[in-house]
C-alpha cells in the first residue's frame, strides 16, 4: 500500500511540475517564437557591443576537413572584425548527438548569447528553416543550402537568412585535372559522401575536369579513362551506420584506382594512399575542403580543392552588425587574380607535395584556361542513362548545374 | 531487523553510490584541468535554466521512461533484454511505414497517426518476439539472439534509409524526407514536447506499476524470473511467459520508437533508438527493478542528456562526459549494493 501511495504522489508531484512550468512561459525568458531571446539574456554583460555569433559544426572542429574550414572562418572574423566572438558546437548530427536536432543546438547557442547562427551544412536544411522562421530576430547563415534562392526549387521567403556556397565546381574540375594528369592506370576514384544534388555536381564537375585534361593535355582516348564514385552515405564515417571509407579506399586501390579522390570531409583517403604507397603501390589523393588538408600525408598528396568562407562571413556579420543585413543567396567564384588569396578568394586549389613539376605546370594552365573563360558545362553532354542533359553547344544555367538531377555519362557509381 | 531500518540503510548505500559517482567524474575534470563544480552547474543549468529547456528533457523522458518500462518486465522474468536498440529502432520503421503507405490518401491522418503508433507497438512486439523464439525454441541466449536482432534492425534501418525510402535524388543518413505537419504528434506551443506522449509514458508507468505488482502475472513472472525449475514445478507455463515478458516489453519499446517518429523527428533516422534502449536497460538496473522508480531517475537521465550540450558549448568538453556521469552512476550504485549485502550479511 505504502508504494502505491509513493508512486501516486511521485506521478501527481511531476505531472504538475510539468504543467506549472510549461503553461507559465512567461514568466521565463520567452520561447523561442515569440520574442528575441538574446535581448533578454543576461548572460552577455561584460560587453555590450560584444557580438557573439555561433557556429553549428557537422563533423569535429578539427576534422581537417569541411568543419574546420569553417571554423577558422570564424577565427578569422573575429581576428578581422573586432568586437566579435564566436561559440560552436561540433559533431551536429543525429548520430553523434543522438536525441537532439540542429534547430534545438541553435537555440542553445542563442541562450549562450549569440546574435547570429551558421548551420554549415546541407544536411541541415530543414532544422536551419525552422529554426530560421521561428527565430526572425536571430541572423542565419546557412552554408551550401538554397533556401532563399528565389530561382531555387526550394525558394522559403526568410528575411533573416543568408545562403552562401562558394563554385567548388571549379576546385574539383582542378582536382579532376590533376588526377587524370597523375593516373597511370587510367582509373580514379572518386570517395563520395551522401548522393544529392550538391554531391552529384562536385562529382560530374571533377569528372569534366578529367575528361578535359585527359584528352587535351595528354592526347589521350576519353574512352580509356575509368572514373567511378563510390558513396559512403554521410560526409565523414560514422561507425556502424556509414561505408567505411578506409575501406572504400582500400578496394579503389585495389581494383587499380591510383588517383582518389576524396568527396568526404575527412582524410581516410590520403591515409590508405600513403599505405599503398609505403607498400611500393604509387597511389594519390586528393583530400578536400580545408586549406592544411594535405598535412595528413603530403608526399602523397597532389593537392587540396579548398573553401574559404572567411571573407564572406565577415561580409554577412558586419552587415548584421550594422544594420545593412539583406536576405541574399550567395554561389560565390574563386578570385580568378589569385585563387588562393585568403582575404578575396571564396575557393581555392593549393597543389601538394605530391604534384610532379611537368603536371603542375600543366595543371596552371588549366587553371589559367578556366580564369580565361573556359567553360565544361557545355555540351554535348549526355546523362549517366543515356538521356540528353545538353544540345551540342548549349551552356548548362546555374539552375542546371546546382540541381543536376543525375551523374554523367562516363561515369559509374550510382546516380541517387 | 526491522524492514523500514532495512530500507533506510538501502537507501544509504545508494547514496553512498551516488556520491562516489559524482566524485569519480570530479576527478576525471580535475585530471583534464576542467572545474567540476562549474560543470555541474552548467549541467544543471542546461537541464532546468528555462522553460525551453525542461520542456527537451521531457521530449527525452519519455522514450526513457517507455523502454525502462518495458525491460521491467523482461528483468522480471530473469531476461537481458538487449535486443531492445533493434526492437525501437523495428517499432519505428514500422510506423514510417505504415505513414508512407497513407502519405497521399485523403485518410484522416489522426487516424493515421493512431494507426502508425499501433504499427510501431506490433513491430516492437515482433521483433522481441522472435529474440524470445530464438531463446526458447532454440537455445540462444538472448543477450547474443538481441545483439544480432539488433545489428539486423539497424543495418534494415539504413538499407531503407539510403534506398528504397531515401529521398528523391538524395541518399543520405540524415534519414528520410519528413513527414507533412499534418502527421505530427501536435506539439505543447513551440515547445518541442507533446501531451500526447506524456500521457502515453504516463500510462504506461501505472500499467507496468500495477502488472508487475499487482496481477497473477506479475507474481508467475517473478517465479520465473528467480528460478525456472521452480516456477516450472509449480505448474507455470515458464517458456509461454518468458515469450509474454518479451512481447510485453516489444510492445514498450515499439511505442518508443514510433514516437521518436511521430513526435520528435518526423521522419526515419539512422540512430532512431538514440541508445535509449541501452539507458533503460541501465536504469533498470540502478532502480532493482522497481517500477515506482522510473519517471524520478529516468527525468534524472534525461537531464543529464540534455544538460550534457552545455558542455561543449561553454566548457568545450565532450557531451560523453554525461555518459560517463551515467554509466559510473550505474557502476557505484550496484558496486554499493554488493557492499551492503556483505556488511548486512557479517552482522
Amino acid at each position: 500500500m505504502k508504494k502505491k501511495l509513493v508512486f501516486w504522489v511521485l506521478t501527481v508531484l511531476m505531472v504538475s511540475a510539468l504543467i506549472l512550468t510549461a503553461c507559465q512561459p512567461s514568466a521565463e525568458p520567452a520561447p523561442p517564437a515569440e520574442e528575441p531571446a538574446q535581448v533578454e539574456e543576461p548572460e552577455p554583460v561584460e560587453e555590450p557591443e560584444e557580438f557573439v555569433f555561433g557556429m553549428l559544426l557537422v563533423g569535429p572542429y578539427n576534422d581537417r576537413g569541411w568543419s574546420q574550414a569553417h571554423h577558422e572562418a570564424g577565427e578569422y572574423v573575429m581576428e578581422n572584425l573586432p568586437g566579435t566572438r564566436m561559440i560552436y558546437l561540433d559533431v551536429v548530427n543525429t548520430a553523434d548527438r543522438p536525441g537532439t536536432t540542429a534547430a534545438q543546438l541553435a537555440e542553445e547557442l542563442v541562450q549562450q548569447g549569440a546574435q547570429l547562427v551558421v548551420f554549415n551544412s546541407d544536411d541541415m536544411k530543414d532544422d536551419a528553416v525552422e529554426f530560421t522562421r521561428n527565430n526572425p530576430d536571430v541572423y542565419v547563415i546557412h552554408a551550401s543550402g538554397d533556401s532563399v534562392w528565389a530561382e531555387g526549387e526550394n525558394y522559403v521567403p526568410l528575411p533573416n537568412m543568408v545562403n552562401v556556397m562558394g563554385e567548388m565546381e571549379y576546385g574539383k574540375m582542378i582536382a579532376g585535372c590533376d588526377a587524370a594528369l597523375h593516373t597511370q592506370t587510367g582509373s580514379i576514384g572518386y570517395l563520395g559522401p551522401l548522393i544529392n544534388e550538391e554531391t552529384r555536381r562536385l562529382v560530374a564537375s571533377s569528372y569534366l575536369g578529367a575528361q578535359y585534361c585527359w584528352e587535351n593535355y595528354l592526347g589521350n582516348d576519353p574512352a580509356d579513362l575509368n572514373f567511378r564514385v563510390t558513396w559512403i552515405g554521410f560526409w565523414f564515417n560514422i561507425p556502424g551506420f556509414t561505408e567505411d571509407p578506409t575501406q572504400v579506399a582500400n578496394e579503389f586501390i585495389n581494383t587499380g584506382v591510383d588517383v582518389i579522390i576524396s568527396g568526404i570531409d575527412t582524410t581516410e583517403a590520403l591515409v590508405e594512399a600513403r599505405k599503398a604507397t609505403g607498400e611500393g603501390n604509387q597511389v594519390y589523393a586528393i583530400p578536400y575542403d580545408y586549406v592544411g588538408a594535405c598535412d595528413e600525408a603530403p608526399e602523397v598528396c597532389l593537392g587540396v580543392p579548398w573553401y574559404n568562407w572567411g571573407p564572406a562571413y565577415l561580409r554577412h556579420i558586419t552587415s548584421a552588425m550594422n544594420g545593412t543585413w539583406e536576405s541574399v543567396f550567395e554561389w560565390l567564384p574563386p578570385d580568378w587574380g589569385d585563387i588562393n588569396n585568403h582575404d578575396t578568394t571564396a575557393i581555392g586549389y593549393v597543389s601538394g607535395p605530391g604534384m610532379s613539376p611537368d603536371n603542375e605546370a600543366l595543371l596552371q594552365q588549366f587553371i589559367d584556361e578556366l580564369a580565361g573563360g573556359l567553360n565544361l558545362w557545355v555540351g554535348p553532354l549526355n546523362f549517366q542513362d543515356g538521356t540528353t542533359f545538353l544540345a551540342e553547344g548549349q551552356e548548362a544555367t546555374d539552375h542546371e548545374i546546382w540541381y543536376l538531377p543525375q551523374l554523367l555519362e562516363g561515369i559509374e557509381g550510382r546516380s541517387e | 531487523m526491522k524492514p523500514s531500518r532495512t530500507r533506510n540503510i538501502s537507501i544509504l548505500f545508494q547514496l553512498g553510490g551516488l556520491v562516489l559517482a559524482f566524485g569519480f567524474v570530479s576527478l576525471i575534470l580535475l585530471l583534464i584541468d576542467a572545474d567540476p563544480i562549474q560543470a555541474f552547474s552548467l549541467l544543471w543549468e542546461g537541464a532546468v535554466g528555462n522553460t525551453t529547456r525542461i520542456a527537451s528533457v521531457f521530449v527525452v523522458w519519455v522514450p526513457i521512461v517507455l523502454v525502462t518500462c518495458g525491460v521491467l518486465v523482461t528483468f522480471t522474468a530473469g531476461l537481458w533484454n538487449i535486443g531492445i536498440e533493434g526492437q525501437i529502432t523495428i517499432g519505428a520503421i514500422f510506423t514510417t511505414g505504415v505513414i508512407r503507405m497513407f502519405l497521399d490518401t485523403p485518410v484522416n491522418p489522426v487516424l493515421v497517426i493512431i494507426l502508425s503508433m499501433l504499427a510501431g507497438m506490433l513491430g516492437g512486439a515482433l521483433w522481441a518476439v522472435l529474440a524470445g523464439v530464438l531463446k526458447v525454441f532454440s537455445g540462444v541466449n538472448e543477450i547474443f539472439g538481441g545483439l544480432g536482432l539488433n545489428f539486423i534492425a539497424t543495418a534494415l534501418n539504413i538499407g531503407l534509409i539510403f534506398g528504397a525510402w531515401s529521398r528523391p535524388g538524395v541518399a543520405s543518413m540524415s534519414g528520410t524526407e519528413p513527414f507533412p505537419e499534418v502527421y505530427w504528434l501536435p506539439t505543447f506551443q513551440n515547445f518541442r514536447f507533446s501531451w500526447y506522449s506524456i500521457l502515453l509514458s504516463v500510462i504506461g508507468l501505472v500499467v507496468i506499476y500495477f502488472l508487475l505488482q499487482g496481477t497473477h502475472f506479475g507474481l508467475r513472472l517473478k517465479a520465473v524470473g528467480k528460478s525456472i525449475k521452480s516456477a516450472f514445478r509449480l505448474g507455470i507455463t515458464t517458456w509461454q511467459h518468458m515469450l509474454l515478458a518479451f512481447l510485453v516489453c516489444g510492445v514498450f519499446a515499439g511505442l518508443a520508437g514510433a514516437l521518436q517518429v511521430v513526435a520528435v523527428y518526423h521522419r526515419l533516422i539512422p540512430s532512431i533508438s538514440s541508445g535509449y534502449g541501452f539507458m533503460g536497460l541501465m536504469i533498470g538496473m540502478l532502480i532493482n527493478y522497481q517500477a515506482i522508480w522510473v519517471a524520478p531517475i529516468a527525468l534524472f537521465f534525461a537531464a543529464l542528456n540534455i544538460g550534457g550540450i552545455q558542455l561543449p558549448i561553454v566548457m568545450k568538453l565532450d557531451s560523453a562526459l554525461t555518459g560517463v556521469l551515467q554509466g559510473s552512476l550505474v557502476l557505484f550504485v550496484l558496486l554499493m549494493q554488493g557492499v551492503k549485502q556483505r556488511v548486512l550479511g557479517k552482522q
